[in-house]
């Protein structure tokens, strides 16, 4: 009885142990990539990929499935970061970056309808239902999800103004 | 020959360039006051920091020396109506910068009495507390004169904070033209001196060194005499050469230490602050004045009468020109317009942009001094390595960045660039090597506000989703209790029909 007990007890322990430091050395890691890339993303999950959300579209990217260039909000920055992360080389003039760009509404048309704010990754719009809706320039990142949800096109993306604070000065041309 | 120019190179002694200075004539000329124009432009950020915030109303009437917009933030500095008048309008207008955007500004139409508001002085500022000095000063909108334009209470308050023992004078004036630091210490050196010993006490510094250079020996001769006697304020004359008015090569030169590569001069106990400052914080401390007006140096080949003028803030650069004597031939010879040095000055988009607070001069140049030249290719002399007074790679940092890698441009020493425009000046292949620094300078300020926005995109999507999830979760709560409330209320008629029944029958 009692070695039965005791047997028992010692091979838990024993296949226990084993488990616990198998976990340990044999554990499969996420792919470490992913994550970066991840990080690395503007991370509204706003879906303009084709991808569930950014950490889809980091995975696709990760095993080769899409391309460094398949975030429009990234814009050219962030492809070019994704390709020298990869060791890609990538062509990034057919990408359209005019620069940074944000949703304004168009208060006479705006009918508050509220399907805008509904889709915003950010919960950058505000506005009540039958009230002018508006768009908080800090919080949008311009991923243009609300554009199409409006019925009377009062959302349009606007590029945002360059003010002295942002301007940076040109690159001289080369030699 | 060779052999003193290398072992001065291996000493480091060999920095900077020798640019012709052109300070004269207009340096000999005697200061002019410009009269109050009809209309002033101020600026809302005229400084280093945050920009400050308007406390007047359109239509207003303010006295000189009024504050219509206040300091906003740790770093800023306030605004004060450079003459008595009404407010015009907060509107924007052209800013004093290359870009030719706008920034907000105050417009005050001038009344032509210029008459003072009630001033708070202080007879004896050696009676006062370091701090309270600190207080005057930040409330009077003193900034840097040099041109950098940074608060300098922030700097005085600081400096007790970071026990900074040398107080370092920046009279250099090393741009070429500029010639209003120079005048300034010819004529009011006196005034000079007593703003050093005032910030002596606001800052608790032991010794005050004033560095000027030796191509103004009028201005060292007028400092020297009126510091004779004065205890802890030492004039010493420096070799005249670009960028010697530069915080970091001046502390080097005038005490030895070199200010570490991401450190301040606050680090290593000193602090720096220009000669005209000076005396702003000595008018601000003794009379109470704010600081509303400055001498800016009109200066270039175009300019029909160079000198220096004493201008109230908020004058149109063009209004200025105009009062000085004009350009010549009615400027039809203009090829660049310069706010600032030659070397770090701003070239503007047209004359109506308004002289600001840390505005020196206004240069009108011909086609002959801005000698424009298409870059050719780098030829790899290394001049650009000799006159860098940062100890810097000029052409190899400028190929990084000609191929957009800035990572490799910041370990080459990027972030140690003053932008002093010395490589540039040198290049015998006249590359843009500076403008290329300037560039990446704004492109990696650019990538950290897009790391900052990417961090607070990241914070509101999980907000929302917290949002959307506690939404789901109130429904259910709230559909449950409904439910819960309907089942009740059914079971209460269930048993108050019973009872009722059970009543009747009784009946």
């Amino acid at each position: 009885m009692i070695a039965a007990i005791l047997s028992l007890t010692i091979l838990g322990a024993a296949l226990g142990i084993i488990l616990g430091v198998a976990n340990k050395f044999l554990a499969v890691e996420g792919n470490p990539l992913v994550d970066e890339l991840i990080a690395m993303m503007p991370g509204s999950n706003c879906g303009q990929c084709g991808f569930p959300g950014c950490s889809g579209a980091a995975g696709a990217i990760a095993d080769g499935s899409a391309a460094p260039t398949c975030c429009p909000p990234g814009g050219k920055s962030l492809a070019a970061a994704i390709a020298a992360k990869l060791g890609l080389s990538v062509d990034l003039s057919a990408m359209a970056d005019d620069g940074p760009k944000i949703a304004t509404v168009a208060e006479e048309l705006c009918i508050g309808c509220c399907r805008c704010s509904k889709v915003c990754p950010t919960d950058a719009i505000i506005g009540a239902a039958k009230q002018v809706h508006n768009v908080f320039r800090e919080a949008c990142t311009g991923c243009s999800s609300c554009i199409e949800k409006c019925p009377t096109e009062a959302l349009v993306m606007k590029p945002v103004p360059v003010t002295l604070q942002h301007w940076v000065m040109p690159k001289p041309l080369a030699a | 020959m060779g052999f003193m120019n290398l072992f001065k190179h291996f000493l480091g002694n060999d920095w900077g360039v020798h640019p012709d200075d052109h300070k004269r004539p207009a340096a000999d000329q005697p200061v002019r006051v410009m009269p109050v124009p009809a209309k002033l432009y101020l600026p809302l950020q005229q400084h280093l920091g945050g920009p400050a915030r308007p406390v007047v109303l359109v239509g207003q009437k303010v006295k000189k020396g009024e504050l219509i917009a206040e300091a906003q933030g740790m770093v800023s500095a306030p605004i004060h109506a450079p003459t008595s008048g009404t407010i015009a309008a907060v509107t924007e207008i052209t800013a004093p910068h290359p870009s030719g955007l706008t920034l907000p500004a105050i417009i005050l139409e001038a009344d032509g009495a210029d008459e003072w508001c009630e001033l708070v002085g202080c007879a004896d500022p050696f009676a006062l507390d370091p701090a309270d000095i600190g207080k005057r000063v930040a409330a009077a909108g003193v900034v840097g004169l040099g041109g950098a334009a940074f608060p300098s209470a922030v700097k005085l308050s600081g400096a007790a904070k970071a026990k900074v023992t040398t107080l370092v004078i920046n009279g250099g004036e090393c741009e070429p033209y500029l010639s209003c630091d120079d005048r300034l210490m010819r004529d009011a050196a006196v005034g000079i001196v007593d703003g050093i010993r005032i910030m002596l006490h606001a800052t608790g510094a032991q010794v005050a060194l004033v560095g000027i250079e030796d191509n103004k020996p009028e201005a060292i001769a007028a400092m020297q005499a009126a510091a004779a006697g004065v205890a802890h304020i030492e004039i010493r004359p420096v070799p005249a050469r670009y960028p010697m008015g530069s915080e970091k090569q001046l502390i080097q030169v005038l005490t030895g230490i070199e200010v570490p590569a991401d450190g301040r001069p606050a680090d290593i106990g000193v602090i720096v602050h220009n000669v005209g400052t000076a005396l702003a914080v000595r008018t601000a401390v003794r009379e109470g004045k704010p600081l509303i007006s400055r001498l800016v140096t009109i200066n270039g080949q175009c300019m029909a009468a160079p000198g220096n003028i004493e201008v109230r803030v908020g004058m149109l650069a063009e209004e200025v020109i105009s009062f000085a004597g004009g350009l010549k031939g009615d400027g039809l010879g203009l090829a660049r317009r310069v706010m600032g040095g030659p070397m770090m000055g701003m070239q503007i988009p047209h004359w109506r942009v308004p002289v600001v607070k840390g505005t020196s001069g206004i240069l009108a140049f011909d086609a002959a001094e801005v000698a424009e030249q298409e870059p050719n290719p780098c030829i790899r002399c290394g001049s650009c390595v000799k006159a860098c007074p940062m100890g810097l790679l000029p052409l190899e940092m400028s190929s990084r960045i000609r191929n957009e890698a800035y990572d490799e441009a910041i370990d080459l020493g990027l972030k140690d660039c003053i932008a002093c425009g010395c490589c540039a000046y040198v290049c015998p292949s006249k590359i843009p090597l500076v403008q290329y620094f300037v560039h990446a300078k704004g492109e990696l300020a650019a990538r950290d506000r897009a790391k900052l926005r990417g961090e607070a995109t990241k914070k509101l999507a999980l907000q929302r989703q917290e949002r959307l999830e506690r939404e789901a979760r109130e429904k259910a709560e709230a559909a449950a209790k409904r439910k819960a409330e309907r089942e009740a209320a059914a079971a209460a008629k269930a048993a108050s029909a019973a009872a009722s029944a059970a009543a009747g029958e009784v009946a």
